[in-house]
């Protein structure tokens, strides 16, 4: 499918690669991104990159002040000019992370449903979880929230079909293909199989959310006195 | 010195035009619901359009001024009283010391809008005063005001000297009224999935009325209406929404979201409300009804310039009303 260029609403437009959740085409939306963060246009308020789209929010009035056309217009040509110029092969995060996550009952709340369901034991789901490099495609739902893939076809569950009032921050779930970690306390409709001691949201850090979409991620599990130990 | 909560208020939040530059690690913009209010506020207390306000929902904050100072209150009429008095909204109003500012009861909108000359004296979280509240960051502590919460002003620019009397409303206010008409139509453009709707729900969703419910917070708001429904049943790859996107929902009900929406979505966009149209939403309660109408992205584009362009010229206006009235500092 070729490159869609179409607004969303009337202060923000949306480019879009593909119509799958597919790695080559989450690195076209990135480097985009990261391209774009680069080329300084005038009336940008945030870019926001999704699985297979990028949208840029725009400040209609400071683009009307300055440009005899619509706003829409301005942007939808700076997009198209952003599209000839850029490489879209161009270097991706090399960041990998390794996240210390701890597989115990107590706190993966929902591995002993997901071994009945999948017909594996528990300590499958955590082999098999921790054994992946996981890609950050894009974050969303909540500050700090990355979701991450693929999750290996033997532990894929749907999201619970009544989400919980309430996950821990730090759990880490399992949602079809994808799994990611809660950085806050928070309603929340993935299948809990563990829990990270470490803070994936800080609101006094300067970069107070420590993914970022393109960084890839490694679990390693750790034992239920170890998680105690560091987030103590 | 400062302004001390007295009364705690249902929900009431420090708030500027947003946080932007963020979205793209899940930090939605939050900010003012109306903030064409919360600019008229602004405006009228002779500070920059962005500078932090108080938003109010009723029932709200009582506060005791624990010094001087020059307010405006802009947006829902909450029968705002100084000292038991009542006092206008949109109007610029110098306040003594140990006065009692409290809403006396509901008369229209949704949120009022509390704005002090100088601003308070907070400090900003990724350049932004509005309150996070699931971030639990900005504003007041990351959280809503409490009794016994004091904010700190910054230093005036005027001198508020105020002789026989314990406020003074002054001569300088901004009409707003062309902005809020009691219409329910909410003017919108269409959204990418627009054309997933069968013939009969597009007739239904310019046709009909929809009820704001109960449910509706500063998150979206939950409409109820005829059920629509769409020829397409495909789950959507997620992606960017905005304030003022108009979801479908899986029952087959509407979402408008608001301030506090989040950063992606995955439900349909059937369309989007216009960013003019946002405030006068914004001050819509529940139980009211909206209609929505098509316009054009350009004309979409030329009500929010008409807007910006009569806060320009009122915000001129106001500066010199102010630099004039304080001039003569002895009244």
């Amino acid at each position: 499918m070729s490159v869609k260029i179409q607004p969303t609403g009337d202060h923000a437009l949306t480019v879009t690669f593909g119509d799958a959740i597919d790695e080559s085409i989450n690195k076209q939306v990135l480097s985009f991104f990261h391209f774009l963060q680069q080329q300084n246009i005038e009336g940008v308020k945030d870019f926001i990159p999704a699985y297979s789209s990028l949208t840029v929010v725009y400040d209609i009035v400071t683009i009307r002040q300055h440009h005899g056309i619509t706003a829409f217009e301005y942007m939808h040509n700076q997009i198209e000019n952003g599209l000839k110029n850029s490489n879209v092969e161009a270097e991706e995060s090399t960041r990998l992370l390794h996240i210390p996550v701890c597989y115990d009952v107590s706190l993966g709340i929902d591995l002993q449903e997901i071994a009945l369901q999948k017909n594996i034991t528990i300590e499958e789901i955590i082999e098999l979880h921790s054994a992946s490099t996981y890609r950050v495609y894009m974050i969303g739902f909540l500050p700090g929230f990355a979701y991450m893939g693929r999750v290996d076809k033997k532990i894929t569950v749907p999201r619970k079909s009544v989400p919980r009032k309430n996950v821990d921050a730090g759990s880490v779930g399992i949602a079809d293909f994808q799994t990611g970690i809660y950085p806050l306390n928070s309603p929340g409709g993935w299948n809990i199989i563990g829990q990270t001691p470490v803070l994936l949201f800080n609101k006094n850090y300067k970069e107070p959310c420590i993914l970022q979409p393109g960084d890839k991620v490694k679990f390693e599990p750790i034992g239920l006195e170890e998680f105690e130990d560091l987030k103590s | 010195m400062s302004i001390r909560i007295i009364k705690q208020g249902v929900l009431d939040t420090i708030q500027d035009t947003g946080r932007y530059g963020y979205q793209h690690l899940g930090i939605n913009p939050c900010g003012a619901m109306d903030t064409f209010a919360a600019t008229v506020a602004n405006i009228l207390t002779g500070n920059e359009k962005n500078e932090a306000v108080i938003e109010l929902h009723f029932p709200a904050s009582s506060f005791l001024f624990e010094q001087k100072c020059m307010i405006a209150l802009s947006g829902a009429d909450f029968c705002p009283v100084l000292n038991n008095k009542p006092i206008p909204l949109n109007t610029t109003v110098t306040v003594g010391e140990n006065s009692v500012l409290a809403f006396r009861q509901f008369r229209h909108g949704e949120r009022c809008y509390l704005a002090v000359h100088g601003g308070f004296s907070i400090e900003q979280w990724l350049n932004s005063f509005s309150t996070h509240l699931k971030a639990a960051a900005g504003g007041y502590d990351g959280r809503q005001l409490k009794k016994g919460d004091v904010l700190y002003l910054q230093e005036p620019l005027f001198n508020f000297t105020l002789y026989h009397t314990d406020f003074f409303v002054l001569p300088v206010s901004i009409d707003v009224f062309a902005f809020y008409d009691h219409s329910p139509k909410i003017r919108c453009i269409k959204g990418n999935e627009y054309d997933w709707l069968e013939d009969e729900s597009k007739k239904i969703f310019t046709s009909c009325s929809f009820h704001i419910t109960v449910q509706s917070d500063r998150m979206g708001y939950c409409l109820e209406g005829k059920t629509l429904s769409t020829t397409i049943n495909k789950q959507l790859i997620s992606s960017a929404v905005t304030k003022g996107s108009i979801q479908l929902l899986p029952s087959g009900q509407l979402i408008i979201l608001m301030a506090d929406h989040q950063t992606t979505g995955g439900y349909p966009k059937i369309a989007h409300a216009i960013s003019a149209d946002i405030p006068k939403l914004a001050q819509m309660r529940p139980n009211r009804i909206v209609q929505f109408k098509f316009i054009t992205l350009l004309e979409a584009e030329d009500l929010l310039l008409l807007q910006h362009q009569y806060l320009q010229e009122s915000n001129e206006k106001i500066n010199l009303q102010l630099n004039q009235f304080f001039s003569y500092a002895n009244y």
